[in-house]
């Protein structure tokens, strides 16, 4: 038997009366064990204006590489590894967890710590996918994904100290489209 | 590790594409450079499992939310998550949310004049049960006017969200109407390219499930992603 999987269609403008009962952006308790970080940033558009109406998800694994569920029994208790959140009036979001450790990769490779991104948005009308990766660098060279990325648009997938300097605070930026004479494009995935 | 088993990639004519200029919004909004193919690891089999915990029994009924009946066509709508192979997506979660009776959503943005319906918020959730169907008791929305073209209204529709069992299923779609006069001049339901993907977005009257003096019945199944190869037994 061989069915076809249903067409996607966008969130729309109004996906908080369906979604904000799950709004999870405080992802790690304090009995979970890792190194607490934030990540925070905007989503923009080809005209360079920041994103209001997005929903952002977050999937990770936890500080020991285990991802929640699906038959991983030594994930951490009390870590599921999902975050959401809309974006605000700014195009901004913001969640707190904690470092992912590595994860089996293709092949007998390791993936670099990483956490997988999904954006909804009023005008996609499918979601897009995305990855952040950490600026110390740790498993970059052996990451599958990060080598079949051209050098050059690789630094969109790569979360940068926040300025104002607090240890394990990141910033992670969203464009989906290059503006003229603006950023780069994130680089999106075909998962 | 060794390598997993894949999921499927969608048939590119069933999928619409990022930039579709009919629904103006995709103009600054498709990313214009081509995805990078990933291939699957062990981030993108897995995925947020929800439970019973967070989803609460009445969750799926947005006619007993607030003090009063809300106005409008009760309907039940229900079906099944499959997966490409046929397999019951089980104990996973659907959201839905959508407009009430006369098109009009309770959000600050929505400024159609149509009446706010003080006992309808829109909103609902459940979990599949373990031949993965789902149902929810709501009202029949209107459709409403929006600005992307001349005379532009969206057919009557339920937005609907489905995690599955696995990051690479994940997928937020829309149910809409048999018989609705709207579907051929709606940019979203006409930007799938092929004509039988689009109507499989349609829902169908059920008489099994229509409710006698109550409400009437739709039926409307999902499928989601299904892997390329059966994993073996051990």
């Amino acid at each position: 038997m061989s069915l076809q999987m249903s067409s996607s269609q966008t969130i729309g403008p109004y996906l908080h009366i369906g979604t904000d009962w799950l709004i999870t952006t405080e992802m790690a308790g304090p009995d979970v064990p890792g190194q607490r970080i934030s990540i925070e940033g905007r989503v923009y558009d080809g005209n360079g204006a920041p994103v209001t109406d997005a929903l952002v998800e977050l999937w990770q694994a936890d500080a020991r590489g285990n991802y929640a569920g699906a038959g991983q029994p030594a994930a951490t208790s009390g870590f599921c590894g999902f975050g959401r959140s809309p974006t605000d009036a700014t195009g901004h979001f913001r969640f707190s967890t904690i470092m992912p450790g590595p994860v089996p990769g293709p092949g007998d490779t390791m993936q670099a710590p990483h956490i997988a991104v999904t954006i909804f948005a009023r005008g996609l009308l499918k979601h897009l996918v995305t990855r952040i990766y950490f600026p110390d660098g740790a498993g970059h060279a052996g990451d599958a994904l990060l080598n079949a990325v051209p050098a050059e648009r690789r630094a969109t997938l790569i979360a940068q100290p926040l300025p104002s300097g607090q240890a394990g605070s990141y910033q992670f930026d969203i464009v989906l489209q290059e503006a003229p004479g603006g950023r780069p494009e994130t680089v999106f995935l075909d998962v | 590790m060794a390598n997993q088993a894949q999921y499927r990639r969608p048939f590119h004519s069933t999928q619409p594409d990022y930039l579709y200029p009919p629904y103006g919004s995709t103009v600054t909004r498709a990313p214009a450079k081509p995805l990078i193919i990933l291939p699957q690891t062990l981030t993108e089999v897995t995925g947020p499992v929800f439970g019973h915990e967070d989803v609460k029994a009445g969750d799926n009924d947005l006619t007993h939310q607030h003090a009063g009946e809300p106005i409008g066509e009760r309907i039940l709508v229900s079906g099944r998550v499959l997966d490409e192979n046929g397999r019951p997506v089980k104990h996973s979660l659907v959201e839905i949310w959508q407009a009430n009776a006369a098109g009009r959503y309770p959000h600050k943005n929505d400024n159609h004049d149509a009446p706010i319906d003080p006992n309808f918020t829109g909103g609902g959730r459940t979990m599949t049960d373990e031949h993965g169907r789902y149902q929810f008791l709501t009202i029949k929305p209107g459709a409403y006017p929006w600005r992307n073209h001349f005379n532009a209204w969206r057919p009557a529709h339920i937005h609907f969200s489905l995690f599955g069992n696995a990051f690479a299923q994940r997928l937020v779609t829309q149910m809409y109407f048999p018989g609705d006069p709207l579907l051929p001049y709606d940019p979203m339901f006409t930007s799938i390219p092929d004509e039988r993907a689009r109507n499989r977005l349609i829902s169908t009257f059920d008489w099994e499930t229509t409710n006698p003096e109550y409400a009437l019945g739709y039926r409307f199944d999902i499928i989601l992603r299904g892997r390329d190869a059966t994993p073996m037994e051990k």
